[in-house]
């Protein structure tokens, strides 16, 4: 079966700017925010989202790196799970933290990235922005900024690419095997 | 890179590739000690024994604090307040820890291939805490780490290793290692503490402490051992002060950049004076705070995942 491509890359262009400005809206412009990424895909879209802040607001927001992998709650079931970098050199102590993650599933990947924030601090508020939510949650964990919501059955999965590290913009459905 | 061991037992079964790995994935590590909360719950419901059977401060601390700081449970036992003291061999006090089911057991013993024994039979992971005269895996696993740190590379440097190469197990891992990057070593002592067939091992060996520090990107001191009988192969610990002690005109000579090693426990006045040691060039501190992350690593790649 062929791939469905849910958004391309005008979408994914305008869908990031309608996120940006939901997130402007709702904290009433870009004072104590910063952005999140969620390695490996959440880091490029929370770097288009600065990108866009900045065309708008002018700022520069700070910006950061996560790997949940220390905190993931299979990982005592997994074969060889690699451990990177986490890049966090601001301070989150009273921030507003956007915290931004390419697809939303189970929520167990955001469960463990709030578990990494607060260890590293008391942010004021984690605020979840996702490109896809698509669904089939396992913890009660809802996004304040989706991008599409998109339910999708457990026997499919949802890519998001970024030409960054994928060479083009879209985001398709896949049939696992 | 798929990691599949289950024991670290020396780095000479180590490839090049796996050297790699450990220390990337300690650079990952590093920062959990610099934060206010320096904890991660990796590897929650995990169990690590310290077993020494040789005194030690630095690794020992460095194992438990890194399996602390990984949420880890640490037991720490050593010989004089165990049963060994009660003639209990290794085998059996090795299978009855086994039945409380620790996860890792960190050895450190005065028998060369102690661990290797024990790795062959227990389930649990074992790393090597350093067996006799043959091997210190982690310590050589931080060196690496330091010098990729200070040095941005760990290929093509002139590395000199001064003392009792002979009884050392941190020159004979730090050798193995270094030798898988196009490193030139030299090994430099007096001869009764050089080992014959020293040169099969691709090292350079050199007598004369002037010569062998010439140019010298890296200067890795060894101590004195005496619980080795380290002294009776030298005249006097006076005489070897004289002619293998790092004083500040060898730094001098060495390139301008060179960073200077200790494993600790340092003889100061004996192998290396005060002012190298607290000096510009040294990184000796360093490398205690690179043992965390390491050893932090080695853990977490031992037993973070599924066995």
């Amino acid at each position: 079966m062929k791939n469905k491509v849910i958004l391309d890359k005008k979408a994914i262009q305008r869908t990031i700017n309608r996120i940006t400005h939901e997130i402007l809206e709702k904290n009433e412009g870009c004072t104590q925010l910063c952005l999140i990424g969620i390695r490996t895909r959440g880091i490029h879209l929370a770097n288009r989202i600065q990108n866009a802040i900045k065309s708008v607001e002018g700022i520069t927001l700070p910006f950061g790196v996560l790997d949940i992998t220390m905190y993931r709650d299979d990982i005592s079931k997994l074969k060889w799970p690699e451990v990177k970098k986490t890049e966090i050199s601001f301070d989150v102590n009273n921030m507003t933290v956007i915290l931004v993650d390419d697809v939303l599933h189970t929520g167990r990947t955001t469960r463990a990235a709030i578990d990494a924030i607060m260890d590293l601090g008391r942010p004021k508020k984690i605020q979840l922005a996702v490109l896809v939510d698509r669904g089939e949650r396992e913890l009660p964990i809802h996004p304040d900024y989706a991008g599409i919501v998109c339910p999708v059955s457990i026997k499919e999965e949802v890519l998001a690419r970024f030409s960054e590290i994928d060479g083009k913009d879209e985001v398709v459905i896949v049939k696992t095997p | 890179m798929n990691w599949k061991r289950k024991d670290l037992l020396g780095i000479r079964d180590l490839s090049k590739e796996e050297i790699l790995f450990i220390l990337d994935t300690a650079e990952s590590f590093k920062d959990i000690s610099k934060r206010e909360i320096k904890k991660v719950p990796t590897l929650r419901g995990k169990t690590v024994i310290t077993l020494f059977y040789e005194p030690s401060t630095r690794t020992r601390t460095s194992f438990e604090i890194a399996a602390k700081r990984l949420s880890a449970d640490t037991i720490n036992i050593s010989s004089s307040t165990s049963s060994s003291t009660k003639g209990e061999s290794l085998k059996d006090t090795a299978r009855n820890l086994e039945s409380m089911r620790p996860d890792a057991i960190v050895i450190r013993h005065g028998m060369p291939g102690a661990p290797h024994m024990l790795a062959g039979i227990l389930d649990s992971s074992i790393i090597n805490g350093g067996d006799g005269s043959h091997e210190h895996p982690t310590q050589a696993l931080l060196d690496l780490f330091t010098i990729r740190e200070k040095k941005k590379h760990i290929d093509g440097l002139k590395v000199v290793i001064v003392g009792d190469i002979a009884h050392s197990r941190v020159a004979r891992s730090n050798i193995f290692s270094l030798k898988n990057f196009d490193n030139r070593i030299v090994c430099c002592g007096p001869p009764t503490m050089i080992p014959p067939h020293l040169e099969t091992l691709g090292v350079t060996v050199e007598y004369d402490m002037n010569n062998a520090v010439k140019g010298a990107d890296v200067i890795m001191m060894l101590r004195i051992q005496k619980e080795r009988g380290g002294t009776t192969y030298i005249p006097s610990t006076k005489e070897y002060a004289t002619l293998y002690g790092l004083r500040k005109d060898h730094v001098e000579r060495a390139a301008n950049d060179v960073i200077i090693m200790h494993p600790g426990p340092m003889n100061r006045g004996i192998e290396i004076t005060d002012e190298v040691a607290d000096g510009p060039y040294s990184v000796i501190l360093d490398q205690v705070e690179n043992g965390l992350a390491v050893r932090m690593a080695v853990l977490y790649l031992l037993i973070g995942g599924e066995a």
